[in-house]
């Protein structure tokens, strides 16, 4: 039996977004990427911009967003995701152009391009997955990583005294001319991925009105990372990850 | 022909702007030119020079052990050029800080109190152009016709009012030279 | 049409010519001694005849993946830098090669290594022909001698580039940068528009329509075999590119006994080296590669028959020389002649040279 033989039409209340490949995603179970490219997926759709986006792809977890999302894709080296996005689209006005970074990209190795490129007012959207750990590589630290926590490279918990505070991007952010749209949101529940998607919305269309630059962090879980189940890692990061990165809008003109 | 000349003087004297109107006169009558200055921090107030070359053919390199003419325009330019003027070469020097004249005889030295000549103008600015008026009665190597028509080219239209003070001071610095 | 005949210095000479190219965009950091193309450019405001993009860039690390970027659309795009600033670029480079992007980079190279000097030097040749960043990848490297070369190299670049989706480098030095020459300046081209700028490069990000798949520009392949076929691509493009696209100039070369082997400024003092030679009867020649990869290596060994020796001049401690040995194989004498960070010798000092080899 195929599902459309069960699916009958009228009855379709969820399908997937036609922008999203078939490709199997490699991102583990419970991971927060294959919710956030669903809906970059579909508001790029319901924008009807599907010729006219182009991602920027960082180094990270995300570096094969090119293999789900059905659009045209620059994949940029670690950090530089701003840069690349600043020249896409100072020289195609007319495009969409958003960049799709970790906290590791966007946060450590990119600081300088992310505090610049938004400065600078460029017209493009930053999606930040701030999951607070460096998924890829293995589950090492992130600027973001809290206090306490434990990763590969802080075995018995990050201290103040040996690896710095947790890096809070998305005030600096708010506080520059260059932006116009600085918010945090996640997507652990149907609620708050609908305000995700609203929020991506909002930060894409500011682009394509030449508002400036516009952040949404999307305070998300890495289970594999964190050594926990997918439900757990829930719990955690509201317990822990939202009282170092409280959800809402920073800034929204 | 071919011309090789050396201007070397403090910063801020014009040096590598009066090497520039002579490259650009050049420039106007069809001959291939070269200039190359001395760059960096020395363009502050340090010593700055400028080689420039003007020649009927192809010119090879911009960097020389020798020249034509050289223009000193303080006393450490003097020190370092005197040797390096081909025989039979020229040497022009403002006398305003020199305390030790050349004193090679193969070559024709020419003495130009152009600094002097400023004072009496009341007009610091005409300091190169002076200077560039000796060096053209000694060695016409380019019509002073080509450097009056360089400077309405390469001005702005907004400082062409300084045109006819320029046409007098490379006319004063040709007759601070007897040849 | 009259010609354009101007008086300006190479890298003056470099901003015009991105602008008469119907360059798309040009992004930069200061730097001596080249930090006049970024200043011509933003005092001639392409922006408003052209359309041409001049953004000043927080880094130069900011600035090569904004033309990673813009070469990733099938842009005609540039920077400029000097040789610090050039190693900074250096993963920037590796990425553009490895992604086969069309873009023009230049080099106005000072003395190092480490901040060094802001004085000529020519000690960036190892990292411009045998690759800076990392992998196995190639840039075609132009070293212009002239300001009218500067103003023509660009053009040449990025048809080179666009011709063989590779980045291409003019390798030029703090005198044919700073250095002001007479320059003829070409006829204006317009900008391609977006229309043709797809049908030259159906491969760009340019936004996706239906009737193709989605271009996505990147240099990433985990898998090892997948990997080394895009390798053995890459080698045999640099191959096709080897075959034919050597440029050099050759002066006085059908007689000559002795040979002087030089590029860019170098060239131009080796120039007057050979001329002053020829004046006391000596048989000297000048070979001047333009290309410096690919590297005229046939050239060379096919003058080295007839040759006592050669020497090649260089301001770094002899780098190209490796080349030259490579190209004649042992056949003949190759000597170094070179002075360092920042250092140019006059025309005198490489004639010693040549003397002391002719007397060995």
């Amino acid at each position: 039996m195929k599902p459309e033989d069960i699916i009958k039409q009228g009855e379709c209340v969820y399908k997937k977004p036609t922008l999203l490949t078939d490709v199997n995603m490699h991102y583990c179970p419970g991971c927060s990427h294959g919710v956030v490219h669903k809906l970059i997926a579909e508001v790029i759709e319901e924008m009807g911009m599907e010729d006219k986006a182009i991602g920027v792809s960082p180094v990270g977890c995300a570096v094969f967003a090119y293999n789900y999302i059905d659009i045209d894709w620059v994949q940029a080296a670690h950090g530089r995701a701003p840069s690349v996005a600043t020249a896409l689209k100072r020289l195609n006005p007319d495009n969409l152009i958003f960049t799709y970074q970790g906290d590791g990209d966007l946060a450590a190795i990119g600081t300088c391009e992310t505090i610049h490129a938004a400065n600078r007012g460029e017209n493009i959207a930053i999606i930040f997955i701030n999951n607070a750990i460096y998924g890829m590589t293995g589950g090492q630290m992130a600027p973001t990583t809290l206090l306490g926590m434990k990763t590969a490279t802080t075995p018995y918990g990050r201290r103040v005294d040996l690896n710095g505070h947790p890096l809070v991007m998305a005030p600096i952010m708010a506080q520059l001319d260059g932006t116009c749209y600085v918010t945090r949101q996640s997507v652990h529940t149907p609620v708050a991925v609908r305000k995700a998607k609203a929020a991506i919305r909002k930060a894409f269309e500011n682009s394509m009105a030449g508002k400036g630059t516009s952040m949404v962090e999307i305070v998300s879980t890495c289970n594999s990372g964190w050594k926990l189940t997918p439900s757990q890692s829930n719990e955690w990061m509201v317990e822990n990850m939202f009282k170092k990165y409280p959800l809402g809008d920073l800034k929204n003109e | 022909m071919k011309s090789e000349i050396i201007i070397a003087g403090f910063g801020g004297q014009g040096v590598l702007s009066m090497g520039k109107i002579l490259a650009y006169s050049g420039l106007i009558e069809g001959k291939e030119v070269t200039w190359l200055p001395s760059y960096g921090p020395e363009q502050r107030g340090g010593t700055a020079n400028v080689t420039v070359i003007i020649s009927d053919e192809r010119i090879s390199s911009p960097i020389l052990d020798s020249y034509d003419v050289a223009v000193v325009l303080n006393q450490q330019s003097l020190d370092k050029f005197e040797s390096r003027v081909k025989p039979g070469g020229v040497l022009i020097y403002d006398s305003y800080g020199i305390n030790r004249v050349p004193q090679r005889t193969d070559i024709a030295v020419y003495r130009v109190n152009a600094m002097e000549t400023t004072y009496e103008m009341q007009n610091a600015k005409a300091f190169n152009m002076l200077i560039l008026g000796a060096l053209l009665k000694v060695r016409p190597i380019v019509a002073v016709e080509s450097v009056v028509e360089g400077l309405k080219k390469t001005l702005p239209e907004r400082h062409h009012n300084l045109i006819p003070m320029n046409e007098t001071a490379l006319q004063r610095g040709m007759e601070l030279v007897n040849i | 049409m009259e010609s354009d005949i101007r008086l300006m210095k190479g890298n003056e000479a470099l901003a015009h010519a991105m602008i008469r190219y119907g360059a798309d965009g040009y992004f930069g950091y200061p730097i001596t001694p080249q930090s006049e193309v970024l200043e011509t450019l933003e005092a001639e405001m392409p922006w408003e005849t052209t359309g041409m993009v001049v953004l000043q860039a927080e880094s130069e690390v900011a600035a090569i993946n904004m033309v990673y970027a813009g070469a990733g659309s099938g842009k005609a795009v540039c920077t400029s830098s000097s040789s610090p600033g050039m190693s900074l670029m250096q993963e920037g480079v590796s990425y553009i090669a490895a992604a086969e992007l069309p873009a023009l980079l230049i080099n106005c190279m000072r003395g190092g290594p480490g901040l060094g000097t802001i004085q000529p030097s020519q000690a960036d040749y190892f990292q411009t022909t045998k690759g800076g960043g990392h992998g196995d990848y190639r840039l075609i490297a132009l070293a212009p001698s002239s300001v009218q070369e500067m103003c023509d190299f660009v053009a040449l670049g990025w048809d080179l580039a666009f011709k063989y989706r590779n980045p291409a480098i003019i390798l030029a030095d703090g005198i044919v940068g700073q250095m002001m020459e007479k320059v003829v300046l070409p006829e204006p081209r317009r900008r391609r528009t977006q229309e043709e700028l797809i049908k030259q490069c159906p491969w760009a990000a340019t936004g996706k329509t239906k009737d193709r798949n989605r271009n996505v520009i990147t240099s990433l392949e985990l898998d090892a075999h997948a990997m080394e076929i895009i390798n053995n691509n890459l080698q045999e493009k640099y191959k096709t590119i080897e075959d034919n696209e050597v440029c050099y100039e050759a002066l006085n070369c059908d007689d000559c006994e002795y040979l002087l082997v030089a590029f860019g400024s170098m060239a131009r003092i080796c120039e007057k080296v050979m001329e002053l030679a020829r004046k006391q009867g000596l048989k000297v020649g000048l070979l001047r590669p333009i290309t410096l990869w690919p590297f005229p290596s046939k050239a060379i060994g096919e003058i080295a028959k007839h040759t006592k020796g050669i020497l090649v001049p260089e301001l770094s401690a002899g780098q190209m020389i490796e080349d030259v040995k490579l190209a004649v194989n042992c056949s003949v004498e190759v000597r170094h002649f070179g002075r360092l960070g920042g250092v140019v010798p006059n025309p005198d000092e490489v004639l010693d040279a040549l003397y002391n080899m002719m007397n060995k």
